[in-house]
């Protein structure tokens, strides 16, 4: 297979995230919504702000990409167009690649532009900026990475919404101690190597299996 | 006679029962195989097993010319993105089903004009009517001109103009070395050349 369907398929993908805005937005949104909320429920006060920070801001960012997965393969099994990627010789692990791809620009990364306001709303020091954007970089990759194998999984299933939130639980557990813990470390003034190499492991095995896992997935539930 | 697709014994098992009696099936260069059964026979079951979206349970699929490449399948969903425009919708189709026999395929515009969508181009796929959505998919096999077309119940909600156009287009594709299964269960295509029948049968005690 040439690069051409993979092309087609991001160039598609993103065009519709451009005809949704309001969709697209929606994470993004929830996010600023919960990080304004924060120091209204709290108390405005820098020193406690700032020691709550990195975990706000990282909890705030994974549960506003949940809201995202679900539509990160429904449309196309509702509309029929997913099971044509197994018409013709795609190579169905790529056009997964890219779906990820297309779904983390479109959800993850406008998370991370956003994350130097977010931190400056609640007092997070300045030198810990880069390591929460590194963090979040690796955070919102494994998100849609995880996230996308089970919403795979969770296809055949009619509300499938709970059962996405519950499984996809325990695999961004460790995603949050590890992506919170580096920024909180580094405005702590200590390194935050372990945690970022850590974190880059993750996202390693998830790039290699989840690709692979998901595939399957999918074509157990166009069944 | 260049064979483009052949099924030995094909069947499909759902919770570990055979859907349908498993089913033999060559298919030339030039030929129109029309699958035919009762609702529930596994037409479409049948149909998916030979676009390559589910895998077979028991018998095997040969491609003799090309392993994957050169399918077309129109389901009972037209596959299309109810957001973008029928043009785009065509476009994509183009890009994304890029094979190497591309020479006789046509553009998106030439596709709408033959068909007869023209004037609703600039409309998004949603907007179309069930009969306008099934022409579209038809356009979807101009565009991209796979050997082999696979269409599940192509009369479906089209009017009779339109389901004589259906067969203009499959004789003209059986006239340029394509090939052509279809299952319907009420209208029989009215081609100038002999139709092959794949009569198919639930399996005993699925249905």
């Amino acid at each position: 297979m040439s690069g051409r369907p993979v092309w087609a398929l991001l160039s598609r993908d993103l065009r519709l995230a451009g005809r949704h805005a309001g969709q697209s937005l929606l994470p993004l949104v929830f996010l600023l919504a919960v990080l304004i909320l924060i120091p209204l429920g709290v108390g405005p006060g820098p020193n406690l702000l700032a020691v709550m920070a990195p975990g706000m801001v990282w909890v705030a960012a994974l549960l506003s990409g949940l809201l995202a997965l679900e539509h990160l393969f429904r449309p196309d099994l509702e509309d029929g167009t997913l099971e044509q990627w197994w018409v013709g010789d795609h190579s169905v692990m790529a056009l997964v690649t890219v779906r990820f791809f297309s779904h983390w620009l479109i959800t993850g990364l406008p998370v991370i532009l956003i994350a130097p306001l977010a931190a400056q709303m609640l007092y997070l020091p300045s030198h810990a900026i880069p390591t929460l954007m590194l963090s979040l970089l690796l955070g919102t990759a494994l998100l849609t990475l995880f996230g996308g194998l089970v919403a795979a999984l969770t296809l055949g299933t009619q509300r499938g919404g709970v059962l996405l939130a519950i499984l996809i639980f325990p695999l961004i557990v460790p995603v949050l101690i590890f992506g919170a813990g580096a920024t909180a470390a580094v405005a702590d003034g200590l390194s935050a190597q372990a945690h970022l190499g850590l974190l880059t492991a993750l996202l390693v095995l998830a790039l290699t299996l989840v690709p692979l896992a998901t595939t399957a997935a999918l074509r157990l539930n166009i069944e | 006679m260049q064979t483009l697709i052949e099924a030995r014994a094909l069947g499909f098992k759902r919770a570990g029962r055979l859907i349908f009696t498993p089913t033999t099936l060559s298919v030339n260069a030039g030929q129109c195989v029309v699958v035919s059964g009762a609702n529930g026979s596994g037409k479409t079951t049948f149909l998916r097993l030979l676009a390559g979206i589910l895998k077979p349970s028991t018998g095997s699929i040969h491609r003799p010319l090309d392993d994957h490449a050169g399918v077309s399948f129109i389901g009972h969903q037209a596959a299309f993105k109810g957001d973008l425009s029928c043009l785009e919708n065509l476009q994509f189709q183009r890009a994304f089903f890029a094979n190497k026999s591309m020479s006789a395929t046509l553009s998106p515009i030439e596709a709408l004009a033959e068909i007869g969508l023209i004037g609703l181009m600039r409309r998004n796929a949603r907007s179309l009517s069930a009969g306008q959505k099934k022409r579209l998919g038809l356009a979807g096999l101009l565009v991209t001109q796979a050997p082999l077309w696979l269409l599940d119940e192509p009369y479906a909600s089209l009017d009779e103009p339109g389901a004589q156009q259906v067969d203009r287009l499959i004789d003209r594709h059986l006239s340029h070395g394509g090939a052509v299964v279809l299952s319907t269960h009420r209208r029989q295509p009215e081609l100038s050349c002999p139709i092959e029948r794949c009569p198919m049968t639930a399996a005993e005690g699925a249905a």
